[in-house]
């Protein structure tokens, strides 16, 4: 069946534009996405007409910077369905929200002998904060295998999360196997045994709806960037009484409640985690991206990218010179697809395809347990959003024929 | 345009060296060994040198992972170097920095660096600059310290 297109093409300046003379097809989402015109306006129109600091000005542009910030915080809360805006930290990304779980829950909850879950597909992000307070703690790290199609074990998570497990931290969506974890499984299996979870929302709330209470996760993380928001923006979610039984994560302006000589207390939620001035005018452009996908709508979302899933990963899975990672199901697979032809190098494809105007990642995409686990150095990695179409996976599939045809024979006589 | 420019990158001479690499083992027996990683793609290059009393480069050898570009220039790197000192070995390492970020050298110095020199249409790719020049930080590198460190990373 092909692919409907989703009619956002003209929302997106920077995909109508030559690459290397050919026009550009943009498959790189799973590192960062483009930014629809709505969001750079968001972003201008905030600094030339309600600039200012939140929440300690009395004039008033601090009120309106206070009110477009905090407006911001309900649209995130919406979008995730957080029980209230709260719970709801505005953080740096992704990278930023889970070291601050793991350096305040994790420093005040894991002590010597505890363990700490993740999977082998985590991104580093998702397992150097866990790596690092478990040897601090000494507390061990445990790590949950994949099945033979690239899925997450399942048999293997119900063994590997005991007693003594105190942190489960499990990426929602893989920005390499392409497969969507059974987080709210994941979550009900820890919290049978009192650990809490931790959910890596970095490849799932920009391509998916996502409802924290229904997952019923303890944390979860996302970046901006990687949804249509600005980069240096992301959020942290986190249930309201476990936030406040954690100690803040950095200190200074903005976070405080009162300061005496030798002691402090703390601000209220959300602030307690919102030391110093912070990124407003991020938060700001991040709202309007909920606002342009909660447009579109997240089930629309995730269909188109299906739609292009189920059209592009069958030719793929079908050529003998390819290596598709993860499970070959197009049901099973989002839109992430890393792939490797046999004998050339995914750096040589990856400058091939851009020679084409088509950009691909390749490298080890901040996964290198997972690559020495598949016992791989590195794979080519095309990844697509709402913006993509059916047009750009047949580019996909041209430039790659020709790569081939490149490498294999075309041998240039110089 | 396409893959027509691609011509200038994979030129025959660096796909023969990708497809046959010379010197591409482990010495039995060696001076100056180093481990270098390129972190941002994985590729990794073990060099091992052999300096003899003179220190002149007996014997060289590399093995690794890596794209066309990093295997290619390893290959191109050691063919270039065999045989030369110490610091002539060193003032090709420098040519060849120096040649593929931009900046002019003398036609004997890049003569001296004889297949390699051909490397220099990386510039063109800036992506791939540290492809071709991790074998060459490898040779500075291990040359330079006498314990080198088994697993550094070249950022």
């Amino acid at each position: 069946m092909a692919a409907k297109n989703l009619d956002v093409r003209q929302d997106f300046p920077i995909l109508d534009q030559k690459v290397n003379d050919e026009q550009l097809v943009y498959l790189d989402n799973a590192a960062t996405a483009q930014r629809p015109t709505a969001v750079t306006d968001s972003l201008v129109h905030f600094y030339q007409t309600d600039n200012a600091n939140v929440h300690r000005g009395v004039h008033t542009l601090a009120e309106r910077a206070t009110e477009d910030y905090e407006n911001a915080r309900r649209k995130v809360q919406k979008f995730i369905n957080a029980a209230e805006p709260e719970e709801v930290i505005f953080t740096k990304g992704t990278t930023d929200g889970l070291n601050l779980v793991a350096s305040t829950y994790g420093e005040a909850n894991i002590q010597a002998g505890d363990e700490i879950v993740i999977s082998i597909m985590e991104h580093h992000s998702n397992l150097i904060p866990w790596q690092q307070l478990a040897i601090k703690k000494h507390a061990t790290l445990k790590y949950i295998g994949l099945t033979a199609d690239g899925e997450l074990d399942m048999a293997d998570a119900a063994a590997k999360i005991t007693d003594k497990t105190k942190i489960v931290a499990i990426a929602h969506a893989s920005n390499v196997m392409g497969v969507i974890n059974p987080l709210a499984e994941l979550a009900k299996l820890a919290h049978q045994h009192d650990a809490i979870i931790v959910g890596d929302g970095a490849q799932a709330a920009p391509h998916l709806p996502v409802d924290v209470q229904a997952l019923d996760v303890d944390f979860y993380a996302f970046s901006g960037h990687k949804m249509m928001g600005p980069t240096g923006i992301g959020a942290l979610y986190g249930k309201r009484a476990l936030l406040e039984a954690m100690p803040p994560y950095q200190y200074g302006g903005e976070m405080i409640d009162f300061v005496h000589q030798q002691d402090s207390t703390w601000a209220q939620l959300p602030y307690k985690f919102e030391a110093g001035t912070q990124n407003i005018a991020g938060a700001v452009g991040l709202g309007t991206a909920v606002d342009y996908l909660t447009s579109v709508g997240m089930t629309n979302v995730e269909a188109h990218e299906q739609a292009i899933v189920d059209y592009l990963l069958p030719k793929l899975v079908a050529d003998p010179d390819l290596e598709v990672y993860g499970p070959h199901d197009p049901a099973k697979h989002t839109g992430v697809i890393a792939f490797n032809v046999k004998g050339i190098h995914p750096h040589d494809i990856a400058t091939a395809l851009d020679m084409e105007g088509v950009a691909v990642r390749a490298g080890h995409h901040c996964a290198q347990p997972l690559m020495t686990y598949l016992g791989l150095v590195a794979t080519a990695r095309a990844s697509f959003y709402l913006y993509n179409t059916q047009q750009d996976a047949d580019r996909l599939l041209v430039a790659l024929a020709e790569t081939k045809e490149f490498f294999n024979h075309g041998a240039v006589k110089a | 345009m396409g893959l027509s420019k691609l011509n200038s990158l994979y030129r025959e001479v660096i796909l023969d060296h990708a497809d046959h690499p010379r010197h591409k083992h482990d010495l039995q027996t060696s001076t100056n060994t180093i481990t270098l990683k390129n972190p941002t793609c994985g590729d990794v290059i073990n060099l091992s040198i052999k300096l003899d009393d003179q220190d002149q480069i007996a014997d060289i050898g590399f093995s690794g992972d890596g794209c066309t570009i990093s295997q290619s220039s390893a290959s191109m790197m050691t063919d270039a170097v065999m045989g030369k000192d110490k610091e002539t070995a060193l003032r090709m390492a420098k040519t060849f920095s120096d040649m593929v970020m931009g900046t002019k050298h003398p036609q004997a110095d890049l003569d001296e660096l004889g297949d390699a020199a051909i490397l220099s249409s990386i510039m063109s790719f800036p992506a791939r600059i540290k492809c071709a020049t991790l074998a060459w930080w490898a040779l500075q590198r291990a040359l330079l310290e006498e314990d080198a460190p088994t697993d550094e990373e070249e950022a």
